[in-house]
């Protein structure tokens, strides 16, 4: 790939995780055009998503440590991470309630649109639609888990390549890196080069997000996104570094977008981008870890089981109209521990 | 007796050492300063944020989403305005989720003219306020209420915002409305509190010992009865309406001013019962008057209380400029005044219908 501050050194995975990388990365895959045939079929009104982005996010999700409060990571995610939410044991099947809007969405409850994920049992803050707000908002969480406070987690905060052109992008690197005051913050770009319909050069001057990094001490990296090998060894040299130092990182990975931007440009395949899966699935038929057969059994096996899903969620409630007046305001202090 | 910034100060010092706030953080609000207004002097949870106000309301929503109780400062509400889609996500957080998080922060900034704060330190900021659903907002009148509100605000496990009237920060309480614990004299007070000019990096305060008091969000105050016509106002413009209707009373006009306190949830079963009292309606406030909080008020006023009022309800607000200018007369002009609600006030009265 691109330059690279710090390369990343080519750890080879383990046979066993190679496996579990593909399996979810595919996983990921079938959840994703499940969600798009549901859009088209009339079973959503909107879709966005992470098809192209498998190979780094799921990745990411296998190396969070996953729990609650400030011992573990938090993240702040934006709206095509649901490779890193299964890889952290998400069901798919609350992904497809989320596309129906139906009650049973443990995400929002038929509020907010696919891919808008928030488990606080894991520490995944809310993902909300307005672009690179989880910049400003993940330094909070880091600060309460900075050096001296003797908490054990991160924070990891990820958006796209266009979205650092607005301010709160900058605000991360100021506040992350003040001296004596930095925070434990893995600052994550996966670049796909595109804004809805600008490319990358229409929105900047600088050939890779990560330098800007540099002007704020912080170690940084620019890898192949669509490579899980390079994409698990840098995201855990990245993680090791920000959990031992309590210091800020920057991480740009270059992915694909496979389907588009979103629904609203058609979500249809793109043919001229890589795709980290059929590359991945290259590679496994290669070195003889899987066969054609096997992974296309697997694939036919999960996409059956998730139609079969979205069959009964189309069966699930939507929620009531008076349910609109529900949680505008919270009664307890959940995340401070009252029950 | 103690001025409404000392009774902000205290009510934080109870807030860092009985009810849990870790973080008191904003631009100059650590040491050396303690704030633009010296609000946060002495405390020892504060801290001094880079310039950088949407970095401010992530941070608190951040530090929030941690479990960590955050108050956090915008330095002048005129400064806020770039953080308002960071403010709709603190009250939007609980409701998108469905309850699955809360974000319980306070937010507080001084707001509104009376300083000769010229375009940029004059701005009020409760129509905004008023149009973020998911939080409470609270503006306090007096030292006490000041105290009582705040402490409130941290108790509370939703996003508050704590609107200070600047012009009444350096304004003394008065007799009956001390603050519970603080010291009678407010010399003794102000030794023991208020940080010396100069060097001050070897200087404690020493705090009195005081109690807790909740003044409850969402309730109103009458802070003058009377029975010929309901002034529904708040921040600033309660001592200037009482002080109006004080004026009024030689003329034997009799004004009930309505002290709102909150502004959400607001305290509809005191306006309810006031304007039955008088049947008669003046709203105050410094924001520009179109779509203003004020406009609200008369329009749920009008559609529920119809056949109770004798006269059309009247908005006395900010003129719908652009700015505030600094010149005295320019000030005067552009937000409401005594001898204005003294007229409008008269004129209710004595309206037939
Ligand atoms: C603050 C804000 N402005 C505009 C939008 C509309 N919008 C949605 S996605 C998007 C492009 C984001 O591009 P990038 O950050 O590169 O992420 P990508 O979608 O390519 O992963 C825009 C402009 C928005 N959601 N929020």
């Amino acid at each position: 790939m691109t330059a690279s501050s710090t390369p990343a050194p080519a750890s080879p995975l383990t046979t066993e995780l190679t496996l579990r990388l593909h399996d979810l990365m595919l996983r990921t895959r079938v959840l994703e055009e499940r969600l798009i045939t549901m859009y088209k079929q009339g079973d959503g009104y909107f879709w966005i998503g992470g098809p192209g982005e498998e190979a780094f996010n799921v990745s990411l999700g296998l190396l969070v440590d996953k729990g609650q409060g400030v011992d573990h990571d938090y993240l702040h995610l934006h709206y095509r991470s649901s490779g890193t939410l299964l890889a952290m044991g998400a069901d798919p099947v609350d992904s497809l309630r989320q596309m129906k809007n139906t009650v049973t969405d443990p995400y929002s409850r038929g509020r907010n649109f696919a891919g808008h994920y928030s488990v606080r049992k894991w520490n995944v803050a809310p993902v909300s639609s307005p672009i690179e707000v989880q910049y400003s908002i993940a330094i909070g969480t880091a600060r309460a888990q900075a050096k001296g406070t003797g908490a054990k987690g991160i924070s990891i905060v990820q958006g796209g390549d266009a979205g650092t052109a607005e301010g709160d992008f900058a605000t991360a690197l100021v506040w992350s890196s003040r001296k004596g005051q930095e925070l434990p913050l893995l600052m994550i770009v996966t670049n796909n080069r595109y804004g809805i319909s600008t490319p990358f050069a229409g929105q900047h001057g600088y050939d890779q997000v990560a330098e800007r990094g540099k002007a704020f001490g912080m170690p940084t990296a620019v890898i192949d996104g669509n490579d899980p090998a390079a994409s698990y060894a840098a995201i855990k040299k990245a993680m090791d570094y920000v959990r031992t130092e309590r210091k800020p990182y920057l991480l740009e990975a270059m992915v694909s977008r496979l389907h588009g931007h979103s629904s609203a440009s058609g979500a249809n395949f793109v043919k001229d981008e890589s795709d980290c899966l059929a590359l991945f699935e290259k590679k496994l038929e290669d070195k003889k870890l899987l066969t054609r057969a096997q992974m296309d059994e697997m694939r036919a096996k999960y996409t059956h089981v998730l139609l079969e899903a979205s069959k009964k969620v189309r069966e699930e409630p939507p929620p009531t109209p008076e349910s609109i007046w529900d949680h505008v305001f919270a009664d307890k202090n959940y995340v401070g521990g009252e029950k | 007796m103690a001025t409404m910034v000392q009774a902000i100060r205290m009510a934080l010092h109870v807030g860092e050492s009985k009810l849990g706030v870790t973080d008191i953080f904003g631009e100059d609000v650590g040491p050396p300063l303690g704030g633009v207004f010296t609000a946060t002097q002495g405390l020892r949870t504060t801290w001094n944020t880079p310039l950088d106000e949407r970095g401010v309301i992530g941070m608190a929503i951040g530090l929030a989403l941690a479990g960590r109780k955050p108050v956090a400062e915008i330095q002048f509400c005129d400064y806020a305005f770039n953080t308002i889609d960071l403010l709709k996500i603190a009250g939007n957080t609980c409701w998108s989720t469905a309850g699955d998080w809360n974000v319980p922060l306070v937010m507080m900034t001084p707001v509104g003219a009376g300083i000769r704060g010229s375009i940029y330190h004059s701005h009020s900021f409760d129509a905004q306020a008023t149009r973020i659903p998911g939080w409470k907002i609270v503006m306090p009148s007096t030292p006490r209420d000041a105290y009582g509100l705040l402490l409130s605000a941290i108790r509370d496990p939703n996003p508050v915002m704590f609107l200070k009237p600047k012009a009444l920060l350096r304004v003394k309480s008065r007799p009956g409305e001390e603050i519970p614990g603080e010291p009678a004299d407010e010399k003794t007070l102000s030794k023991m509190i208020d940080a010396p000019l100069g060097d001050r990096s070897a200087w404690k305060p020493e705090w009195p010992t005081l109690e807790e008091l909740f003044i409850p969000i969402g309730k109103a105050r009458v802070a003058r009865s009377g029975t010929q016509v309901t002034v529904l106002t708040y921040g600033r413009n309660v001592p200037m309406c009482v002080a109006a209707a004080d004026e009024l009373a030689a003329d034997n006009i009799d004004a009930e001013i309505v002290d709102l306190r909150s502004l959400h949830p607001y305290d509809w079963d005191a306006i309810k019962e006031s304007v039955r009292k008088t049947n008669r309606v003046l709203c105050v406030n410094e924001d520009t008057e179109i779509t203003n909080f004020g406009e609200h008020l008369i329009r749920r006023i009008t559609e529920e209380l119809f056949y109770e009022l004798h006269a059309p309800p009247k908005l006395l607000a900010g003129a719908h400029l652009p700015g505030i200018g600094l010149a005295d007369a320019l000030e005067m002009a552009s937000v409401p005044q005594k001898d204005g609600i003294k007229r409008a006030i008269a004129e209710l009265a004595r309206h037939q219908p």
